[in-house]
């Protein structure tokens, strides 16, 4: 099987983020890179995959030159080869730029299946996935904590509020990836090894021949609003201390 | 000249959720800025006599596409016809709940309608006659003004944020055709398992009781699921206490789990690692309740109780217990 997985690099999830003093963006200074942890869900359940019926695993990426990092972390975990997508006018690109160039690059491959994690853990868009789908003409499960193969479809469990669907998709689709649908696998040490002599081909928005114009642009960033000091419940008995709390809530913040 | 603020309404089972009301009343602001007309898309099966709900709060035309293809929700078949209605009346902005379905839908729009769209808003505007749609990015670490240069100018918006404002419109139905080739449909909801619960989605949550680390095994939950009953709270969890297999993954609440938004967030044994402060901090009020009086989760709470929650929080809900 010809399987994709595309995964995008981020700040860790315990960074600081401070924005800069012009709105324009985060300080990346002192930040430490990593694979978004949904799209390890993605790359390792494309790993079990092959593991089960054979084939390929190819990595895909948009972003700057450090996110081949992100590429050679999946392929010491075991996939076979990367495609990084690397152009300064893709970065920080909008999710229909993003999924159209990573479309362009995995028409190629002819994938079986697509994985992605459900969203990035830095814009939560949650966006490229369905995008990427629609531009390929396929089907889509998003959001997923369980997965069965059957010959020529999946199975898919799918949680929403207050239930759980089984939805059914041929193949190829794109499915993204929940935490919860498996247990991301260490890369070794032999694996990191063997991953450095794998082959990853970098292109750019023009060798894709596709558009970098955007349809939406985040204008200006903010830092969160400042919460105000809060009070401490003072004393020694925690049930007078509870009955503060609850008269607070109820006649301060009215909140119950 | 693209036209009117556009919303997709969200049904199950014949009936609106309140996150239909949520958008339907801010897309009534965005159109009265404008000048503009408030059209719902209403799909589904026996469900035309929902409309004029729709029109008590704000909506002045709702389409609506009655088909057995409809009954329940699949990405193919709301997103083929979302796309058609919206692109034949050319519509300038469209709004979707940031739902679990609006999430699927909403994303696969802006493939459909080549377009830009802000995820999971929780402030919207009109600037020079543009959409101008606020939303926190980094789960909260930082907030983002998105503009949008194509129409229609999409925004998902966070369920639980936006008022609900009754402003009675006609709510006209005007029936459309789909042109729904059910031939082309490709994925199909082979089960629905109905969580016997009934508990309310964290997302969608008014108040949450979030237990962490500092219950020390899952049958101490017991104490938090006993005050959430009390307040009508759902109950959550950090991730420390969903990797350690305590609570299931779909409580959990943080960077990597589910981004809040209640009126009431009391975090119980909740030390507050920056990852978990990013997906509760826009709750209105937060409470913390923790042994250890450096823990970080103080600095963000409104009201703090430094002592043992296994004596506090059962006296909590005792003292909730008399005003109920």
């Amino acid at each position: 099987m010809n399987i994709v997985a595309c995964v995008k690099q981020v700040p860790d999830t315990e960074a600081l983020i401070k924005v800069k003093p012009d709105g324009s963006g985060i300080d990346e200074g002192g930040i430490k890179w990593v694979m978004n942890p949904y799209d390890e869900y993605a790359v390792e359940e494309a790993l079990k995959l092959k593991e089960a019926k054979g084939g390929e695993v190819t990595i895909v990426t948009v972003g700057p030159a450090r996110a081949i990092e992100s590429i050679r972390t999946a392929l010491a975990m075991g996939a076979e080869k990367g495609i990084h997508i690397s152009d300064p006018a893709l970065d920080n690109a909008d999710a229909y730029n993003t999924a159209a160039a990573l479309a362009a690059a995995i028409k190629g491959v002819n994938p079986d299946i697509i994985y992605c994690g459900m969203r990035a853990i830095d814009d939560d868009n949650g966006q490229v996935g369905s995008v990427l789908a629609e531009l390929l003409g396929l089907p889509q499960v998003t959001v997923v904590t369980k997965i069965d193969y059957e010959e020529g479809k999946i199975k898919a469990v799918k949680p929403i509020e207050g239930a759980q669907l089984l939805i059914e998709s041929p193949l190829p689709c794109v499915v993204t990836a929940q935490k919860g649908l498996n247990e991301p696998r260490y890369a070794s040490l032999p694996g990191i090894m063997k991953a450095k002599k794998k082959p990853v081909d970098v292109k750019d928005a023009a060798a894709l021949g596709v558009s970098v114009a955007p349809k939406s642009k985040v204008a200006k960033m903010t830092p969160p609003p400042e919460r105000a000091p809060g009070k401490i419940i003072a004393g020694d008995d925690p049930a007078a201390k509870a009955a503060e709390l609850v008269r607070l809530l109820r006649e301060e913040a009215k909140v119950i | 000249m693209a036209k009117g603020v556009w919303i997709v309404a969200e049904q199950r089972d014949g009936a609106l959720r309140k996150v239909s009301f949520e958008i339907a009343s801010a897309a009534r602001k965005l159109a009265d800025e404008l000048g503009v007309e408030v059209c719902a898309v209403l799909l589904g099966s026996g469900v035309e006599g929902l409309a004029p709900e729709l029109g008590k709060y704000g909506v002045d035309k709702v389409y609506v596409a009655d088909d057995a293809a409809f009954a329940q929700y699949t990405t193919d078949a709301y997103a083929a016809a979302v796309a058609k209605v919206v692109k034949e009346n050319d519509g300038a902005i469209l709004l979707l709940g940031a739902s679990v379905q609006g999430k699927d839908l909403s994303s696969r729009l802006v493939g459909a309608l080549a377009t830009g769209m802000a995820s999971d808003c929780v402030e919207l505007g009109i600037a020079d006659g543009k959409l101008l749609a606020k939303r926190p990015m980094y789960a909260g670490k930082c907030f983002g003004e998105v503009v949008t240069d194509v129409t229609p100018q999409m925004a998902s918006l966070r369920p639980n944020v936006f008022a609900v404002v009754e402003n009675a419109k006609a709510g006209e139905v005007v029936k459309f055709d789909a042109g729904l080739d059910a031939g082309a449909l490709k994925t199909k909801v082979l089960e629905v398992q109905k969580d016997a619960s009934g508990k309310v989605d964290l997302t969608e949550a008014d108040k949450i009781v979030s237990g962490g680390r500092g219950m020390k095994g899952p049958e101490n939950y017991t104490i938090l699921e006993e005050l959430a009953g009390v307040i009508g709270a759902t109950v959550g969890a950090s991730r420390a206490s969903v990797d350690a297999g305590w609570r299931p993954q779909s409580d959990q609440v943080g960077q990597t789990g589910k981004v809040v938004s209640p009126n009431l967030y009391v975090a119980c044994g909740i030390s507050g690692a920056i990852q978990h402060l990013a997906g509760m901090s826009s709750s209105k009020y937060i409470v913390a309740i923790n042994k250890d009086p450096e823990a970080p989760i103080f600095a963000k709470a409104d009201y703090g109780i430094v002592d043992d929650l296994f004596k506090v929080v059962p006296e909590i809900t005792n003292a909730a217990k008399k005003i109920m």
